[in-house]
C-alpha cells in the first residue's frame, strides 16, 4: 500500500463546490416545489436562481478542466470487470472480499461508477440544466424570451426538473452510502477532502504511476 | 491553506457572477417619488365664479343654472351629450353579437334588476333633469345637470324618485357661485351609493373614500397622496377614463395602474416579470370592504312579505339590511378576500330578451373573458355578487319588472307587492313577452376590484397563491405554478425511487455490519 496523490486541488474543489450546490439547490428546489418550508417562498426563488448559475459556471469549468487534462476518458465505460464488481457489492462486500477493479490514478472508477457518473454528466446534469434554463427564462405564452419555441406551457418544463430532481436525491443517498465500502470506511471520503489515498501498489502500473506522480508534483 | 484561500476566492467570484448574471438587464427606478412630487402640488382653481354677475342671481329651475353656465362654457354641452353620464349607454362590439348599445338605460343587473320604467327614482343618479318612464329627450341641453358632478359648495344633492331634479330646498345661487373641480363627494354621491345603499354594489367603492385613511385605500388616503377620483379617470371634453364591466365590454378607454405607475414598477425582476399575466390589483388590493359590509348576495324570491300589510326591514349588528319586503333577503360581508379570474378587458353581456340556454345554473350576466394562454389576459380580482332574481321559465328570458310607481295600482312591485303584475307592466312597457308565470334563477355578476389599494406593506405574499394548501389562485386550473402543482404521478414516482434507493443502502449496510462482527468473530 502507497499513498497516492488521486484527487487534484481543482477536482476537489469542484467535487465539493457541485455536492454543495446540489444540496442546495435540492433544499430551495423543493421548497420550490411546495413540498417544504425553509427559507421562505421569494428567499428560495432567488437563491436557487443564485445557486443554479454558480453551477453553470462551475460545470463550464469542470468541462474545460476534463478535456484539457483527459481526464473525461475516466467515464469511457466499460463492460470489462462489470460483472464482477455486481457480483462483489452483492456477495463479496460481506465476506471481506477484495476490490475487483484496481483503483489507479489513470483509472480511478471501477465500471459501475463509470457507467453511472456517464449517466449523471451526459443525462440527469444536462437535462436538469436544460429545464432549469427553460423554467428561468419561461416568459408565459405569446410573451418573451423563449416564445420562438412556443412552449405553451411551464408544466412539462416543471415535471422534468422535479423527476431530474428526485433521481439527484436517490443519487446522492446512493453515493453518500458507497463512499464507506473503500479499503475502510472513511478512505474515500479522506481522500476527496486532501487528495491522497492509500492505493495498492501494483507493479504492473508502478511506471505509470510514478510517471504521473513526477507529471503532477511538477504541476503542484 | 494556500489552496483553502485560492479556493474561497474562486468560490466567492462564481458566486459574484451568479448574483450579477440574476440582475435585470433593464432596470426601471421606481416612480413613485416622482409621482408623490407631482401630486403633493394642491389643485389650484384658476378662476372663482363667484365673480360672474351672471351666476349672482336667483335661480328659478336648475335648468336656469346650465343656461347659465353654457352661456360661456358653449359647445361643452355637446361634450356631455356623447357622454355615458348622459346617455346611459355607450355603443359596445360583443362578440358573437355585434354592436350593441348597451348601459344603465337598457341593461340587466342582479341588484334592482334595471332601471327601464323606473327611472323617476333611478335617475336620482343621472346627470339630467326629468327623466322619468314617460320618456326623456336626450338632445335638451336645458337638461344637463352640471352642478351634481361641478358643485364644490356640498350642498347639492338631488331630490328622491324626482326624476333626477335637486332637492328645491337648495340655494342655487350658492351652488352655481361654487362651481369647480370634481371632487370625491361629487362622485362619491352616485358611484359609492349604487344599488340602493352604501357599498351595495362594488365593494371597493362606498363612503369609507370620501375621507379614506392609508389602511383602506393608499392613493386617496387623506394624510397621503389624497387623490381625487379624477386624477385617474382623467377627463378630456368630459369623456372619462376607466368604466366598469358591469355595463362595459370592450378592451378601450380603461383606467389602468400603469397609466402612472408603468409596465413594469418593481425593483425586482421576477415581480416585473409577474405583470405579464398577473394585474396590480391582483396583488395589491389584498382585500376589499375594509370599512363598510358590501352585498354580496341577494335574494329577490323572498320579496313582497308583510307584517299587517305594511313592508318591514331587517337588520343585522352591523346595521345592514338583512331583508327587506320590497327587496327580498340580502347578505353581506366585509374584509373579504377577492374571487380571481382571467380577463382580457371583453365582457359578454346577458341582454334582455336573450334566451337562457341552461336554466338549472347560475346565469353569468357579465362574463368576463380571458384565459392563460389568451394573449393580454391577466389575472384580476373580482367580487362575485350572486342573486336569485325574477324570470320567466316558459319564455326563458329575465323579466325586467315594474318596480317603482309613486301611486298604488300601476303595477309596481315596490307598491302593490305583486310579482305578477310588476311582470306584465314591465314586460310590456318595454315590448318584451311575457307568459304569465314567473320563477326566480340564481345569477352571477362579476365586479372587478380596482380601488381600495393596500399599503406596500401589506401585499398579497408569494405563498397566498404559490402555495399547495388554499392558494387564492386555487380556481384557476389552466396553467401550472410553482409551490401550488404538481403531477402526483412523477412525486410520487420520485419519492419512490428515492425510499428504494434509502431502502437499499440501509438493508446493504444493515447485512455489512453483521458480517463483519461475524467474521471478526470468526477471526478469533
Amino acid at each position: 500500500m502507497k499513498q497516492v496523490y488521486i484527487y487534484r486541488s481543482f477536482e476537489r474543489f469542484w467535487h465539493w463546490t457541485q455536492a454543495f450546490l446540489i444540496f442546495f439547490l435540492g433544499l430551495t428546489g423543493f421548497e420550490i416545489h411546495g413540498s417544504i418550508t425553509f427559507f421562505g417562498f421569494e428567499n428560495a426563488v432567488k437563491y436557487h436562481n443564485i445557486a443554479a448559475y454558480s453551477l453553470l459556471i462551475i460545470i463550464v469549468f469542470a468541462i474545460f478542466w476534463h478535456f484539457t487534462t483527459g481526464e473525461w476518458k475516466q467515464y469511457l465505460p466499460t463492460f470489462k470487470n462489470l460483472k464482477s464488481q455486481i457480483d462483489f457489492y452483492l456477495l463479496g462486500i460481506f465476506r471481506n472480499a477484495p476490490h475487483p477493479t484496481k483503483k489507479t490514478v489513470l483509472s480511478k472508477l471501477n465500471p459501475l461508477q463509470r457507467l453511472t457518473y456517464l449517466g449523471l454528466k451526459l443525462l440527469v446534469i444536462p437535462v436538469m440544466v436544460i429545464s432549469g434554463l427553460f423554467y428561468m427564462f419561461y416568459r408565459y405564452p405569446q410573451g418573451q424570451g423563449v416564445a420562438a419555441i412556443n412552449i405553451d406551457s411551464l408544466e412539462v418544463i416543471a415535471v422534468i426538473h422535479t423527476l431530474g430532481a428526485f433521481l439527484l436525491i436517490a443519487f446522492v443517498v446512493a453515493h453518500i452510502y458507497l463512499i464507506t465500502t473503500g479499503h475502510t470506511i472513511l478512505s474515500n471520503l479522506k481522500a476527496m477532502v486532501t487528495g491522497y489515498e492509500e492505493l495498492e501498489d501494483e507493479s504492473e502500473d508502478k511506471e505509470l504511476k510514478t510517471e504521473n506522480e513526477i507529471k503532477l508534483e511538477t504541476n503542484n | 491553506m494556500r489552496k483553502i484561500l485560492l479556493a474561497l476566492t474562486f468560490l466567492a467570484i462564481i458566486v459574484i457572477t451568479a448574483v450579477s448574471l440574476m440582475k435585470s438587464d433593464v432596470y426601471y427606478p421606481s416612480k413613485v417619488t416622482d409621482l408623490k412630487e407631482k401630486y403633493t402640488k394642491p389643485n389650484q382653481a384658476v378662476v372663482d365664479h363667484s365673480q360672474f354677475p351672471i351666476l349672482d342671481q336667483h335661480f328659478d329651475k336648475p335648468q336656469d343654472v346650465t343656461e347659465a353656465c353654457v352661456s360661456c362654457h358653449n359647445k361643452r354641452d355637446q361634450e356631455i351629450m356623447q357622454s355615458s353620464h348622459w346617455n346611459w349607454e355607450r355603443p359596445e362590439y360583443i362578440e358573437g353579437r355585434g354592436i350593441v348599445y348597451l348601459g344603465k338605460k337598457n341593461a340587466v343587473n342582479n341588484f334592482c334588476i334595471g332601471t327601464q320604467t323606473n327611472e323617476q327614482a333611478c335617475a336620482k343618479c343621472h346627470i339630467g333633469f326629468g327623466m322619468s318612464d314617460e320618456g326623456f329627450t336626450f338632445t335638451d341641453k336645458k337638461n344637463i345637470d352640471c352642478m351634481v358632478c361641478h358643485d364644490n359648495s356640498g350642498t347639492y344633492i338631488k331630490a328622491q324618485n324626482k326624476s333626477g331634479y335637486p332637492d328645491p330646498a337648495l340655494n342655487l345661487n350658492e351652488i352655481a357661485q361654487h362651481i369647480g373641480k370634481p371632487t370625491r363627494d361629487n362622485c362619491g354621491v352616485c358611484h359609492f351609493f349604487g344599488g340602493g345603499g352604501n357599498n351595495v354594489k362594488h365593494g371597493d367603492l362606498e363612503m369609507a373614500m370620501f375621507t379614506p385613511n392609508r389602511e383602506i385605500d393608499v392613493h386617496m388616503a387623506v394624510e397621503g397622496a389624497n387623490l381625487v377620483c379624477v386624477d385617474c379617470h382623467t377627463t378630456e371634453n368630459h369623456q372619462m377614463k376607466g368604466k366598469l364591466y358591469s355595463l362595459s365590454s370592450m378592451n378601450v378607454n380603461r383606467s389602468t395602474c400603469e397609466q402612472c405607475h408603468g409596465e413594469s414598477p418593481h425593483e425586482n425582476t421576477i415581480l416585473n416579470e409577474h405583470t405579464i399575466k398577473v394585474a396590480c390589483q391582483t396583488c395589491h388590493i389584498p382585500t376589499y370592504a375594509k370599512a363598510n359590509s358590501t352585498k354580496m348576495y341577494w335574494d329577490w324570491s323572498t320579496a313582497g312579505k308583510l307584517k299587517d300589510g305594511q313592508p318591514y326591514s331587517e337588520e343585522d349588528s352591523l346595521g345592514n339590511h338583512t331583508y327587506l319586503s320590497i327587496k327580498g333577503s340580502f347578505e353581506w360581508d366585509r374584509n373579504l378576500t377577492p374571487e380571481y379570474t382571467w380577463f382580457n378587458g371583453k365582457a359578454k353581456h346577458y341582454v334582455l330578451g336573450d334566451k337562457i340556454e341552461d336554466t338549472t345554473k347560475a346565469l353569468v350576466l357579465n362574463e368576463l373573458s380571458g384565459s392563460y394562454s389568451d394573449f393580454g389576459s391577466k389575472i384580476i380580482p373580482v367580487k362575485i355578487h350572486r342573486a336569485k332574481q325574477i324570470y320567466d321559465p316558459i319564455n326563458q328570458i329575465l323579466i325586467q319588472p315594474h318596480l317603482f310607481d309613486d301611486k298604488k295600482g300601476e303595477g309596481a312591485f315596490w307598491v302593490d307587492f305583486d310579482w305578477n303584475e310588476a311582470s306584465q307592466t314591465g314586460m310590456s312597457k318595454i315590448g318584451l313577452p311575457y307568459s304569465g308565470q314567473y320563477s326566480f334563477i340564481e345569477t352571477e355578476m362579476n365586479w372587478p376590484i380596482n380601488h381600495m389599494v393596500a399599503p406596500k406593506e401589506e401585499t398579497v405574499s408569494c405563498t397566498s397563491c404559490h402555495t399547495r394548501e388554499n392558494s387564492r389562485l386555487a380556481n384557476l386550473t389552466d396553467f401550472y405554478m410553482p409551490g401550488r402543482d404538481y403531477n402526483s404521478f412523477v412525486d410520487g414516482l420520485g419519492k419512490f425511487i428515492v425510499i428504494l434507493t434509502l431502502l437499499g443502502v440501509l438493508a446493504h449496510g444493515s447485512v455489512r455490519i453483521l458480517m463483519s462482527k461475524k467474521n471478526k468473530k470468526a477471526g478469533k
